[in-house]
């Protein structure tokens, strides 16, 4: 029953994850403003260089908010320098492997985060780290390493700003992101 | 140099001048350029060489003010305590009473004037006097458009420097850092105090690293415009730029090699960070290294003979080195469990880099002649980073927080004169020191 019950959440997720890559931008549900947020909410909306690559602009990378994927977890939080998934997280890597699974054309790109303490460079090899061991736990799962990029953001794109530990703690994160 | 007096002048003496010095130029709206210095000096029995630097004859028919550029040049340098020199003014041509000014402690003296052409520029000249022997040391005379005059008033600083110091200037030299205002991130080029930015790139997504190629006429960087790390290369002048490392994962770090035809990357497209060599235009990477940790933020040693690099290969963030083609590393810090964002004096002889204690990040060199020697914090701040050496590196220029923003500061290598580049709402980071020459 349980694992009925994850099929269909996981076949849910899936179509929703699908019908996201091809849904238009202006025709998405509107993205829920987060204090704190605003340098991630206006992603692939800026203008200049990055004008061209709107077809990454429905993507929201701080990701908990987007309605369309309400059922699908998609935050992994880590403790400081470490990359490793901690077993509270177990179902968040659970659901969106047998979405991967079960849709072999899905694409997602993992996203590492760091806080902001240190170098924009070590901090951008620790988030690549923390992306990649999200990428290794969905493949042992049965996702297909082609179906995954793992990326790094280190900690150029905070979910908090702030300099308390709660503010670093939820910084300290991946993400996935349909691609 | 060597045949002038210097004095070692007490804190209470520079603080004194200091204050009077800054008082008048703020009250001075004439003289923009050096009043939005703050100058810090702290310590006691720093070596200065006093100097005094008189208003240009007519600079006040300009939009600029060279001698308070040269001055505020000058103090920065750490080498010169600026001598007030009040109202005073005269030019080239003059022949100041040299007993008049000893007495008013300085060692050397400057004075010069500004004459509009007919064909629209300026003719800049100066005359800089030993006070001590009552000798000429030297003066120039230069014609530039409107726009040059902060140049060319760098451009004197330098040759003051360089007659009275033996060592090359770096007033005339540039900087590039990032701006972040909101979502919005720029990657501005500057003189090297921080005044004239120009726009080199705006985007509304994250740069970082930006690495002024060894001819001063490019820069690398790394842009998440495609909503990850790709390295691209720029040429200032035109905006022409090219992405040379734009593969699976995580592209970052450029570091140019000596010679301006390959650079150090750090690539995760093998799984892991790791250091690559690639061509300029993106050519051919080869993997420098195999690690299963983080290796990157490499730097290559001026005469090419290492690549600095930071690595937790032994389980917490150290500084090693390895020879430019690779191969094994050498550990090079030892105290502290977090140390990273090496950058190299040009001689070779000093590392700087950020360490972490409890909490704080702070900027220290390591004497790397000296064996055994111990690192030396030089800030008092906590959030210190991306530190870059001047060319003639008796300077470093680093990020910080202060006043809850990032700013950029410039210190000597004692950490004793400080200079808080000018900015105005937006946060400044990831600064790094262009070459000679522009």
């Amino acid at each position: 029953m349980k694992s009925l019950h994850r099929h269909l959440l996981a076949a849910v997720a899936a179509a929703s994850l699908a019908a996201c890559s091809s849904v238009p931008l202006d025709s998405q549900a509107p993205v829920e403003s987060r204090t704190g947020a605003t340098s991630t909410t206006g992603a692939g909306t800026g203008g200049g260089a990055s004008s061209s690559q709107t077809r990454v602009a429905p993507v929201d990378v701080t990701g908990t908010s987007n309605v369309n994927f309400s059922n699908l977890p998609r935050v992994v939080y880590f403790d400081f320098d470490s990359y490793v998934v901690k077993d509270e997280y177990r179902p968040v890597i659970e659901v969106n492997a047998k979405a991967l699974t079960t849709n072999r054309k899905m694409k997602m790109a993992v996203e590492g985060h760091t806080d902001d303490r240190g170098s924009s460079e070590y901090n951008l090899a620790l988030g690549q780290r923390r992306a990649e061991a999200v990428v290794k736990s969905l493949t042992l799962l049965g996702a297909d390493p082609t179906q995954l990029e793992a990326v790094s953001f280190g900690k150029e794109r905070p979910a908090v700003q702030g300099e308390t530990e709660e503010a670093w703690a939820k910084n300290r994160r991946a993400e996935l992101a349909s691609r | 140099m060597t045949r002038m007096a210097f004095e070692s002048s007490s804190l209470s003496q520079i603080r004194f001048s200091r204050r009077s010095a800054c008082g008048s130029l703020l009250a001075l709206a004439a003289w923009p350029a050096a009043a939005q210095f703050r100058v810090e000096i702290s310590g006691v029995g720093a070596t200065q060489l006093p100097i005094a630097i008189v208003r240009f004859r007519d600079e006040d028919k300009t939009n600029q003010s060279p001698s308070a550029i040269i001055r505020a040049d000058l103090e920065r340098s750490g080498a010169f305590r600026i001598v007030d020199t009040g109202q005073a003014s005269f030019d080239e041509a003059s022949r100041p009473d040299m007993a008049q000014w000893r007495g008013r402690t300085a060692d050397a003296l400057v004075g010069g004037s500004v004459t509009r052409l007919a064909d629209g520029r300026y003719d800049i000249r100066f005359k800089l006097w030993d006070v001590v022997k009552g000798s000429e040391l030297g003066g120039q005379s230069n014609a530039v458009e409107t726009p040059e005059l902060r140049l060319a008033a760098h451009r004197i600083a330098d040759f003051i420097y360089e007659k009275l110091t033996g060592e090359k200037g770096v007033f005339s030299t540039r900087i590039a850092y990032v701006t972040k205002s909101g979502s919005r991130y720029t990657l501005r080029v500057a003189d090297a105090d921080g005044e004239n930015g120009q726009v080199a790139l705006n985007s509304g997504q994250p740069i970082i690293s930006p690495a002024w190629s060894p001819n001063g006429k490019e820069l690398a960087y790394v842009s998440f415009e495609r909503q990850k790390a790709v390295v691209f290369v720029h040429t200032v002048a035109t905006g022409e730029r090219r992405a040379i490392a734009d593969f699976r994962g995580s592209n970052s770090a450029p570091a140019w090699a000596p010679d301006g035809e390959r650079l150090a990357v750090t690539l995760s497209r093998d799984g892991g960070s790791q250091l690559f060599s690639i061509g300029r235009n993106g050519g051919d990477p080869r993997r420098l290294a195999t690690s299963p940790a983080i290796d990157t933020e490499a730097e290559y040693s001026a005469d090419g003979r290492f690549i600095y690099f930071t690595s937790d290969r032994g389980g917490s963030p150290q500084i090693y080195r390895m020879a430019p083609g690779g191969g094994g590393a050498e550990r090079v810090t030892f105290s502290g469990a977090y140390n990273i964002s090496p950058t190299v004096s040009p001689d070779g002889r000093t590392l700087a880099y950020v360490t972490r204690a409890g909490n704080a990040f702070r900027l220290v060199v390591l004497d790397l002649a000296t064996p055994g020697a111990q690192p030396l914090p030089i800030t008092d701040t906590s959030d210190d980073e991306h530190p870059s050496f001047a060319p003639n590196g008796r300077l470093l220029i680093y990020a910080t927080r202060a006043g809850g923003r990032s700013v950029l500061m410039t210190t000597t290598l004692d950490g004793k004169i400080k200079a808080r580049l000018p900015s105005q709402t937006a946060d400044l980071r990831e600064p790094v020191w262009g070459p000679y020459g522009r």
